[in-house]
């Protein structure tokens, strides 16, 4: 294999950042966030509002856009990145300008239930705390309950995969209980768990639980024979062939039914807050509602947004970790 | 010769088609092995080649009749007889390293062998490459693999099921000569399948014709050419004849024989 220097020049798929590499796009990105500063600036307000956080907000943006691309003259990818993108921010400045004028410019939107940015952003800074809290809570619940039920999905899935009296016991079970959406179970969880956070772990255990067994039993039960053979006459036991060719020749499927679950997981998670709990970032959003504060749902609906995305790279990453040998095989 | 290693006495192996009826991969079949022999199997494909080396591996077991080796009747697979199959088959999430290591790992032997790893990689010119993913190999590279993560368990003898038939015809000199130089260096008994007359002759000490239907043995020819391999040699032509004539018989007098 090739070493790579420092000298090397990086090679360049246009497949991937296809947009033209222009700098005038990005300029204008850039100036569009200062129009949309500017017309909040001078636009006189219909309804009343306060601007400061939406305007430090554009702010933020003008800067960070600024300092990413100067930053970028030193990492070229991130620079084509940044380029290929440009076109979107600008649509996304617009867009954010438009959505001002029709509602605190204007109020062709009318409050409560058409919230503009001014009041969203207003929201997200007071009521920070109780945001941060929701989606952490959100998050700890999320992973807790997947990890619960990756953990025991891939343990079930490989007794299922490699012991037959398991397949025979466990499937028809898993295969039943696995159409039964996680939520339906929602009233039980509720009055069988102490707290709404085992109760939430439990529910996520069930949506994520049926989807990784699945998923790894398949992988277990789909490797070569020949790897097995090959195994065998290199000397190795029954236990080898189970963890280090069965096992490994799942990881893909496991991630597979990991991402599957994580879907489902979201759903579950939103709405068992919404139901049984006392925080989270579903529980936000139905005690704003209750107040008819409209603001602050689409303040969590954002955050959490933002969190999730979050979630999912943060598994993106560790499947691209242990898949690192797939690097080049798909595509 | 030197003593035998692998006894194959009285053996078949029956298959059934889809009717029902049993196709005899091998009748009767009796061969010795000897030790530190270089002997080739040659004969129409269904001629049970590959059926006796995996009796032989004890990846199957015969319907009747036994197989031992030095005496010890043949059980399960063991890594005492290294097992190389048409396709290279490494294990696409380890490294070239990794999957050499797999012998030693699996008998629990790694700590005390690790430096042979890098030994074995270098025989087959494969440095560079330690840290590489079979997928970012060529064809060759990774049948040389796979050669010597049989070969780093040290085995008795190792079982080569056309090797070299996915490989193009420069490669297949390459590796011809590779086989040559780990058979001459580490005095491996090598039984190899092939289809081709010229490769079996050009390597083997003995060289067996296989016919088909039932599968047997037709006949073993010793080659007592010794260092004179050169293909354009006289001696290698009449045996290349020879050997033609009876592969020609082979498959011009079929003997159809089924038994329900
Ligand atoms: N798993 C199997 N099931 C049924 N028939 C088989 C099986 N394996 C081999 N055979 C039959 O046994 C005969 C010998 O096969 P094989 O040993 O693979 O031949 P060769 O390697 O010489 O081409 C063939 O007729 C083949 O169809
Ligand atoms: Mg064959």
């Amino acid at each position: 294999m090739k070493k790579k220097t420092k000298k090397d020049i990086p090679y360049f798929d246009n497949n991937i950042h296809w947009k033209p590499q222009s700098k005038i796009w990005f300029l204008s990105a850039v100036l569009a966030f200062v129009a949309a500063l500017a017309f909040d600036y001078f636009m006189p307000f219909k309804q009343t509002v306060n601007p400061a956080p939406y305007r430090i907000f554009l702010l933020i943006m003008i800067v960070s856009l600024a300092v990413l691309y100067a930053v970028s003259s030193k990492f070229i990818t991130l620079r084509r990145k940044l380029l290929h993108n440009a076109q979107f921010i600008f649509v996304a400045a617009l867009a954010l300008a438009l959505w001002d004028f029709l509602t605190a410019k204007s109020g062709i939107f009318p409050l409560p239930f058409f919230p503009g940015p001014l009041q969203i952003t207003d929201v997200m800074v007071k009521d920070y705390k109780m945001l941060l809290i929701s989606a952490l809570f959100s998050t700890r619940l999320f992973f807790v309950g997947l990890i619960v039920g990756s953990v025991s999905g891939i343990l079930t899935g490989i007794l299922i995969g490699w012991f037959r009296q398991w397949d025979y016991w466990l499937s028809p079970v898993i295969k039943v209980s696995g159409v039964i959406p996680a939520v339906a179970w929602i009233p039980i969880a509720i009055a069988v768990f102490p707290n709404s956070f085992s109760s939430g772990v439990f529910l996520i255990f069930i949506a994520s639980w049926f989807m990784v067994s699945f998923m790894t039993a398949g992988g277990i039960s789909a490797t070569p024979k020949s790897y097995f053979e090959v195994a065998r006459t290199l000397g190795a036991s029954e236990k080898y062939l189970l963890f280090h060719i069965a096992v490994p020749n799942a990881v893909p499927n496991i991630f597979m039914g990991i991402l599957t679950a994580t879907s489902l997981c979201f759903a579950t998670l939103v709405v068992s807050e919404m139901i049984g709990a006392k925080a989270g970032l579903g529980w936000y959003i139905n005690w704003a509602k209750g107040w008819s504060v409209y603001s602050k749902v689409y303040a969590a609906i954002i955050i959490m947004a933002v969190s999730f995305s979050i979630i999912l790279a943060v598994i993106g990453v560790v499947k691209n970790y242990l898949l690192r040998w797939q690097k080049g095989i798909l595509k | 010769m030197s003593e035998p290693i692998i006894t194959i006495k009285d053996v078949n192996s029956i298959y059934r088609d889809s009717f029902g009826h049993k196709i005899y991969a091998l009748r009767n079949v009796n061969i010795e092995l000897y030790d530190g022999e270089f002997i080739s199997f040659i004969g129409p494909s269904g001629c049970g080649k590959t059926t006796l080396l995996r009796l032989i591996a004890g990846l199957d077991k015969p319907q009747s009749g036994t197989l031992s080796i030095q005496g010890n009747v043949i059980g399960k697979p063991d890594h005492e007889r290294g097992y190389i199959f048409q396709q290279p088959t490494l294990f696409p999430w380890k490294t070239v390293e990794d999957n050499v290591a797999i012998g030693l790992k699996a008998r629990g032997v790694y700590k005390e062998n690790k430096n042979k790893i890098g030994e074995y990689i270098n025989m087959i010119g494969l440095n560079g490459f330690e840290k590489a993913y079979p997928h970012e190999i060529s064809g060759g590279m990774a049948q040389r693999v796979a050669i010597i993560r049989a070969l780093i368990n040290e085995p008795k003898i190792l079982l080569l099921d056309e090797p070299l038939a996915a490989l193009d015809a420069f490669k297949r000199i390459e590796m011809q000569s590779l086989l040559i130089k780990i058979w001459k260096t580490m005095k491996t008994t090598m039984a190899f399948v092939t289809h081709d007359v010229d490769e079996a002759i050009a390597l083997s000490q003995r060289i067996v014709i296989m016919t088909s239907r039932p599968g047997k043995i037709r006949k073993i020819i010793d080659v007592k050419l010794g260092g004179r391999r050169d293909r354009n040699n006289d001696e290698f032509i009449a045996l290349r004849k020879i050997i033609l004539e009876e592969l020609q018989l082979a498959s011009i007098l079929p003997e159809p024989e089924y038994s329900i």
